[in-house]
């Protein structure tokens, strides 16, 4: 039997990766793939520590977070497709009206 | 079943001229002006006189007539009422007040006639009327406390009536400015008063206070309480060290001069001692430091005086100093004495001011003594009635100011509290107040005129006339009443009686001296010879300086030197309060109070912290850089941060 543990490590090799390619890459589709895998290292954790703990809260959880995922997709892709129209680029960097 | 009196009337009725006058007088004509301003001042004065006739047919346990109309203040167990106090003493008061002050009204109709702000003044004079007869009024010392107050808010606003003049401006500033300092040690008495008799009404406090025996040491209340009443007094009654305001005060118009500053106001202080002669009594230190003051100022000014060159300057040192008689009457308990010399200086003092000013409107509105001379026959009304009260106040029997000072000066001598010394300087005082006297009544009337025969001043007529007949009679009444005021106070040791005293017996009790007085007849009569001697010596050696022998004035100044110097410039009293408080004050208030604590503390604060959040808020600006992936960055750090923590956490 796999140890719960290396589930744990997966899972955070997975966010780590999501929050590393959210920080360095450019690409507003890039940053979008790198919060989903962020969302499904998180989702990992939570069905790996539903198994342990033979409960059945984290596996609920993790049917929360498809929803809010599937959600977040649909208005996010809405809006990068929004900011492509109007600016004619997916680099975040340009995207910057907010700044002094 | 008690009279009704109708007592608020007297004091409103000046109330409402004022408030039409100075609410409405911008737009009603000069005769209209005229007439409210000096109906409803004389109905007043019509009232006080009825009311006296009635008061006189007062049964004595009536007395002291008391009424309150409303109440004012109340707190727990103290209770303040607008209400009326009428006694002998208050009855007087009242008369002097609305009688003097209506001549001086009747006066300023025609001494006012040319001048800018004709409605102004009489809505001033109104008001003033009002507040001195609430001062005279008052059934406590709350409300005597307003028209102190009021009183001080129109000698204020008359002194500086020629406000473009920068003089009067400040004159009128520092006059109350002085009487502030003076206004703080009365309420601290009224505070002590509450705070120990839970009362300020006189009707409720006198009784208690009675009740205590004579103050020599500790606990010092009572001569607490004496000595700060004190304080008020001698800024209100410009006395020693207060009495600055006073001379500057003559910037002010004539009448004003005349009845603020000479018959009515000034005389506040001491009416509010006598009033309270019942603490006074009870603190006998504290008698022994009003007769002190009251006989130093005398002296004192009376010093200054003999060195003046304005004639309103010479009048307004006489003034004090003659105040400072009626403080010294105060003070060795001869109440009754120093209200008698206050209606008697009321009428010759008043009269000397109006005269004077009748003299400097003839002139165009010259004011100094070295440019008159020889208007003896040119303003004769104007000559005699500053005749009558030259003599009057240089003590000259049988005019009024004989009778009163002379029985002040017995009271120093053979009151309990009395002694030679407080004589001996009241008839040196005496012998310089005729010097000086006289030699303003010589250098003005007599000799060659000494000015420019064409003065176009500010009354802008040319030649030297005498003044409208709206002025002469008034000065005519004052004249009479200068002349005949002393004789209901004749001297039983001249075969008199004194009815003034037995009028005012019931308020002040027996007087203590009364009794000892028949005894020594002889002695007083010698009293009495000595200072008359005092006032010819001093009317003798006022002609022979300034009538015969013009020339020796300006040597004996010259041999003199820095003695006459320092009493022509007043001693230099003035330039050492200068250096001692109001230099300190304003170096203090510029360099610690403004730049110091204001603009060094409490505006930098302000500054610095303003500036401070600007600092904070543009480094944090950067934050804000508008890129998300730096956004993220800083959620990401922040969410290390926490996990870190809460791992810390599971460690421990």
């Amino acid at each position: 039997m796999v140890p719960v543990a290396y589930y744990l490590v997966l899972s955070a090799i997975l966010f780590g990766l999501g929050v590393l390619g959210f920080l360095v890459k450019r690409n507003l589709i890039t940053l979008f793939m790198s919060i989903e895998l962020m969302l499904n290292a998180v989702n990992l954790a939570f069905v790996a520590f539903a198994w342990q703990w033979k409960s059945l809260n984290g596996q609920v959880f993790v049917f929360f977070v498809m929803v809010v995922a599937a959600a977040e997709a649909a208005v996010g892709l809405a809006i990068i497709i929004a900011v492509f129209r109007t600016r004619e680029t997916l680099n975040v960097d340009k995207v910057n009206l907010l700044k002094l | 079943m008690r009279p009704h009196l109708h007592l608020w009337l007297i004091p409103l009725l000046p109330l409402v001229g004022a408030a039409i006058n100075g609410l409405l007088g911008r737009r009603l004509s000069n005769r209209v002006v005229t007439l409210v301003g000096n109906a409803f001042v004389g109905a007043s004065c019509a009232w006080a006189w009825w009311v006296f006739v009635r008061f006189l047919s007062l049964p004595q346990e009536a007395l002291p007539y008391v009424h309150d109309y409303a109440t004012w203040i109340r707190s727990g167990s103290f209770a303040v009422s607008y209400g009326v106090y009428l006694d002998q003493l208050s009855m007087i008061m009242v008369l002097v007040v609305t009688s003097v002050g209506f001549l001086i009204h009747i006066y300023s109709i025609g001494y006012m006639g040319g001048e800018g702000g004709y409605y102004r003044f009489f809505a001033y004079l109104n008001l003033f009327m009002f507040f001195m007869l609430t001062l005279v009024l008052a059934n406590s010392y709350l409300v005597m406390f307003i028209g102190w107050e009021g009183v001080g808010l129109a000698s204020y606003l008359l002194i500086g009536f020629y406000f473009l003049r920068d003089s009067a401006a400040s004159a009128g500033k520092k006059a109350f400015i002085v009487n502030r300092i003076g206004d703080f040690g009365f309420l601290i008495a009224l505070f002590l008063l509450i705070k120990h008799f839970g009362s300020l009404d006189f009707s409720h406090l006198f009784p208690l206070i009675k009740d205590l025996g004579v103050e020599n040491a500790a606990p010092g209340l009572l001569t607490a309480i004496g000595l700060l009443m004190m304080t008020g007094a001698a800024g209100k009654s410009a006395q020693l060290p207060l009495y600055v305001w006073l001379p500057d005060a003559m910037e002010g118009p004539t009448p004003v001069s005349a009845l603020i500053h000479a018959a009515t106001m000034v005389t506040a202080g001491v009416y509010m001692v006598a009033r309270s002669h019942i603490i006074f009594s009870r603190a006998p230190s504290a008698m022994l430091v009003v007769a002190v003051i009251g006989c130093l100022t005398a002296l004192f000014a009376a010093t200054i005086g003999m060195a003046q060159t304005d004639i309103k300057k010479v009048l307004a040192y006489s003034t004090i100093s003659q105040l400072g008689y009626m403080f010294l009457a105060c003070g060795v308990a001869a109440y009754s004495a120093g209200i008698f010399h206050l209606m008697t200086h009321a009428f010759f003092k008043g009269l000397l001011f109006l005269a004077a000013g009748s003299v400097i409107h003839a002139l165009g509105g010259e004011q100094d003594m070295r440019r008159m001379g020889g208007l003896r026959n040119r303003i004769p009304w104007t000559f005699w009635t500053m005749t009558a009260a030259t003599f009057a106040i240089a003590g000259i029997p049988p005019f009024a100011g004989f009778f009163s000072k002379d029985e002040i000066l017995w009271s120093a001598y053979s009151s309990e509290y009395g002694s030679w010394v407080f004589w001996a300087i009241g008839v040196l005082t005496a012998f310089l107040t005729s010097f000086y006297m006289f030699r303003l009544w010589f250098m003005t009337f007599f000799g060659e005129f000494r000015g420019a025969e064409s003065g176009a001043g500010e009354h802008g007529h040319g030649h030297i006339h005498e003044s409208p007949k709206v002025m002469l009679i008034p000065l005519a009444i004052l004249a009479v009443l200068s002349v005949i005021g002393g004789w209901i106070d004749w001297p039983e040791s001249l075969g008199g009686t004194q009815r003034f005293d037995a009028f005012l017996a019931p308020v002040f009790g027996a007087h203590a001296e009364a009794a000892a007085a028949a005894a020594e007849h002889s002695k007083e009569l010698l009293l009495a010879g000595t200072s008359v001697l005092a006032a010819l010596l001093g009317l003798f050696l006022a002609w022979l300086l300034y009538q015969k022998r013009r020339d020796l004035p300006d040597k004996i100044a010259a041999a003199l030197g820095g003695l006459y110097n320092a009493v022509r410039d007043k001693y230099y009293v003035d330039e050492g309060y200068a250096a001692a408080f109001v230099q300190p004050l304003i170096k203090g208030s510029t360099y610690i109070l403004w730049r110091g604590i204001d603009a060094g503390a409490i505006d930098a604060t302000a500054n610095e912290s303003a500036e401070g959040a600007e600092h904070v808020s543009d480094a944090l600006r950067h934050m804000q850089s508008g890129n998300v992936r730096s956004y993220a960055g800083w959620v990401a750090a922040g969410a290390a941060v926490v996990i870190a923590y809460m791992v810390y956490l599971g460690v421990r």
